[in-house]
């Protein structure tokens, strides 16, 4: 009986719909891939802010590291910084970029909660944020040691981020501190 | 204690949906009056404990409660109190909650109001909706309490409501919306008790029309608001963004639209029955899919709840309950063969199927483009977003070909009519719209605007033809008076909403096509001439707000050496999360706003990145769609409507027959 077959035509098409959103469950769209993701770092000469020299791309040669995208005016940062802070005792070189900030602040806070930071990038206009494509701070990049951007993290690294996502690739890319072996096992910090 | 009476109510209110939907349906199978004629009562009882349950969840917002998880955090002490009243439903458990309140209301509304309908049929309707109910009820119990207490641990202030959604705005925003969303699950209800029955006749249609258009109403109201509020609030001056989540109350739209012209053409001719429940099926899934695509995450949308797998799981296992159950039930019962009836090629039921046609096509295109990142993902081939290029590449050729028919429609007859007739009276409307809409560009100097003459044309024809068609009506009665008052509301109704769209037609062109914006930097004392308008930046304040501290920024706006206007636009820090706000200030006009909103500080001496705009008839688009809200809510003002009682449902006529045996 054809036309009672037609009939099915909307129940078959649902079908195949909610198989669609099924699948879509366990696929994050949050997961924001850089367009940098395997590029080079972007060319920069900027200040330092513990002053000194201009720092520029060379800073990335020859030690992976991860590159901190921060401000004394986002929350999130305050609440990353503990974090950080245990990561670079651990051994983890990490470099900041003191994002759309006043330098002044940004040194205050350093002498106040501690400097993570084995440099920072003053990046005062932000020109390096859009060369890297930042959406807001914080954001964390993992720069190998050839200066090659691996990975891109929106938002802030806490203990679950890191030894979920990013000590893996930090080992892949022949990290070498003992956070290495420390991210491994969550919880037992130094 | 208040936070557990409410989730005591919450349990009650999940019992008695349970109850609703099952002895109803059971007594209606059995032919048992007494188990049917407890649906009213479990109805009105659904809300009474649904109410008190909400009513529960207030009172801890606005007592401060941060005992309860979800008052820690989305209110504060420092939050003024209508905001802790809207940050009832500024977060997933609360709006969840609000969702089941809204659909118990409607629930309650159709046992009210319906008395008249045969026993059978409301008890089926009641059943259906309590069934809805169930599953939100749990929903909300089983995965995203409300009143989960943070205990021991209860912190001492809360983490703060959103920001963005700290606005006069937002406070009704989801209310109406959810009115609109949840409504169509009336109409959703009398179809599938019309197939469970297996009559689908002109009554059944006439029953549904009054709630269909409501809900309509409701929803257009809702999308309205949301979209100015997206304008005024998101500082940078755009109305819509054709984000996943403004889709989602998009799409329910478009099929409501296509629905209630098509509830037309069933009451009044009793064709198109079958496609016409498949559309009020399809509005409703649409409104239930919005809901999975809102929380389960898996889109990215600017309105994301805190989302996680599990809830999208739940909701999507009930959506293939409702949908795959109700479509199921579609094509067992619903009537395979065609209609006997005929109609010739012009009439108005052709130009109706073109409405029709047209409002699928604009539903699918919106879906398919909703959905279509998430496709791409599932398949392996990358993140994907589609944006607004595809939509208007769809919508622009849509929608100039719906408003040609859209102005014939009102003037045709039922049946058949004929070519010579439409143009004794349409010829005048359609020269008189060509004439005025081709020379009003000209008077905004300029380059001549193509796309502008083109809308104007459109709506010209639309209203032309309308008032053309309304005069003919009226000069028939024998004085003005009777004639209005003879002239039913429905036709009212849907001269003022037809009208509203055209007024949002031509919002929506000349503000794309005549705004100006221009972001620069300006120092206090620094002046900037837009479209006519000098902006003078006065000088840079700091103020402090009930929970906010802001930067303000002071303008005048002269035109020719008057002031027109002082603007002051805010760039806010929240204090609670510290987050950053963009708070725009608009001079307001009929033909024309102006808009000013603060970028960010650069550079010393107080400078700051500015952006100016000029948005000419940005106002029309929403009066336009209040007005097609209006003429909803006018329809259900119709006396037929309420002669229901009188005309048994038999009675209707020669339509009866072709229902799917009973």
């Amino acid at each position: 009986m054809a036309p009672r077959l037609k009939l099915f035509l909307p129940l078959i098409l649902f079908a195949a719909l909610a198989l669609l959103l099924f699948r879509g469950l366990s696929l994050d769209p949050q997961e924001l891939p850089s367009a940098l993701v395997d590029k080079p770092f972007p060319a920069f000469s900027l200040p330092s802010l513990a002053g000194g020299e201009d720092l520029d791309r060379d800073l990335f040669s020859g030690e992976v590291s991860l590159v901190n995208v921060w401000a004394t005016w986002c929350i999130s940062c305050r609440v990353e910084h503990p974090y950080l802070q245990k990561l670079a005792d651990a051994g983890v070189r990490i470099i900041g970029v003191n994002y759309k900030d006043d330098p002044e602040a940004a040194r205050r806070w350093l002498a106040e909660l501690g400097d993570p930071y084995r440099a920072n990038i003053v990046d005062g206009a932000g020109n390096l944020g859009v060369d890297l494509g930042v959406y807001g701070a914080p954001e964390t990049y993992l720069v190998d040691a050839e200066g090659v951007i691996r990975y891109r993290h929106v938002g802030v690294v806490d203990e679950r981020v890191w030894t979920r996502t990013l000590a893996p690739l930090y080992r892949e890319v022949g990290g070498t501190a003992a956070a290495s072996e420390w991210g491994a096992a969550p919880g037992g910090g130094p | 204690m208040i936070p557990e009476f409410g989730h005591f109510a919450l349990i009650v209110g999940l019992c008695l949906a349970v109850l609703l939907s099952v002895v109803p349906l059971w007594g209606a199978w059995r032919r048992n009056t007494a188990a049917m004629a407890l649906a009213p009562g479990l109805a009105v009882g659904l809300l009474v404990f649904t109410g008190i349950s909400f009513a529960c969840l207030t009172i801890a917002f606005l007592q401060d409660d941060f005992s309860v998880e979800v008052v820690a955090n989305n209110s504060n002490s420092l939050l003024p109190v209508y905001y802790k009243f809207s940050a009832v439903w500024g977060n997933h458990e609360g709006s969840l909650l609000l969702w089941a309140l809204t659909l118990a209301l409607w629930t309650a509304a159709v046992a009210t109001f319906s008395r008249q309908l045969p026993l059978l049929m409301l008890s089926r309707v009641l059943a259906v909706m309590g069934f809805v109910a169930v599953g939100f009820l749990s929903f909300s119990l089983f995965t995203s309490n409300p009143f989960a207490r943070l205990l021991p641990g209860t912190p001492v202030d809360g983490q703060d409501l959103n920001p963005l959604l700290q606005d006069p705005g937002l406070i009704i925003h989801p209310p109406l919306l959810y009115m609109g969303y949840v409504g169509f699950s009336v109409a959703f209800a009398f179809a599938i008790a019309a197939l469970l029955g297996g009559r689908l006749d002109a009554a059944w249609a006439r029953w549904s029309r009054p709630w269909t258009n409501v809900a309509w109403a409701f929803l257009t109201l809702g999308i309205m608001l949301g979209s100015w509020w997206a304008y005024y609030e998101l500082g940078w001056g755009g109305w819509w963004f054709w984000d996943p989540v403004e889709n989602a109350s998009f799409m329910p739209w478009l099929a409501g639209t296509a629905l209630l012209h098509s509830l037309a053409v069933t009451e009044k001719r009793g064709l198109f029955k079958s496609w016409t429940v498949l559309l009020a099926i399809f509005t409703f899934s649409l409104s239930l899919l919005g809901t999975f695509l809102v929380r389960s995450g898996v889109l990215t949308s600017v309105h994301a709840f805190a989302t996680d797998p599990e809830r999208g799981l739940f909701v999507l296992v009930f959506l293939a309950l409702v949908v795959g159950g109700s479509l199921t039930l579609y094509a067992l019962r619903a009537p395979a063969v065609n209609s006997r009836l005929r109609f010739e090629w012009l009439s108005r039921e052709t130009l109706l199927l073109v409405n029709n046609v047209v409002f699928l096509v604009a539903t699918l295109t919106v879906l398919f483009g909703t959905l279509f990142p998430l496709l791409m993902d599932a398949m392996g081939q990358g993140k994907y977003s589609v944006g607004p290029p595809y939509f208007n590449a769809v919508f622009v050729p849509l929608m100039a070909l719906l408003i040609p028919v859209m102005g014939l429609g009102p003037v045709a007859r039922w049946k058949r009519d004929s070519a010579s007739r439409w143009k004794a009276e349409l010829l005048l409307p359609a020269i008189a719209a060509l004439l005025c809409g081709l020379t009003l560009p000209l008077l905004q100097g300029g380059d001549y605007n193509a796309w502008v003459a083109l809308a104007l044309v459109l709506a010209g024809w639309l209203v032309l033809g309308m008032l053309r068609d309304a005069w003919r009506r009226l000069r028939a009665a024998p004085d003005l008076l009777r004639g209005l008052r003879r002239t039913p509301a429905s036709y009212w109704g849907m001269f003022v909403a037809h009208v509203g769209f055209a007024a949002c037609v031509v919002g929506v062109v000349c503000t794309s096509q005549y705004s100006i914006e221009r972001d620069l930097k300006m120092s206090p004392g620094d002046a900037q001439t837009l479209a006519g308008y000098r902006f003078e930046f006065l000088e840079l304040a700091n103020v402090r707000g009930p929970n906010y501290l802001a930067d303000e920024a002071r303008f005048t706006v002269t035109r020719d050496g008057e002031e027109i206007a002082r603007l002051a636009p805010q760039k806010r820090r929240y204090l609670a999360q510290g987050s950053i706000m963009t708070e725009a200030a608009i001079d307001a006009g009929l033909f024309r706003d102006l808009y000013v909103a603060m970028g960010e500080p650069v550079g010393e001496n107080g400078a700051w990145a500015i952006r100016l705009h000029y948005k000419p008839m940005v106002r029309w688009m929403w009066l336009g769609a209040i007005l097609v809200a209006v003429g909803g809510f006018v329809t259900v003002a119709d006396k037929r409507y309420r002669r229901q009682r009188v005309l048994a449902p038999d009675s209707d006529g020669a339509e009866v027959a072709h229902g799917a045996s009973a």
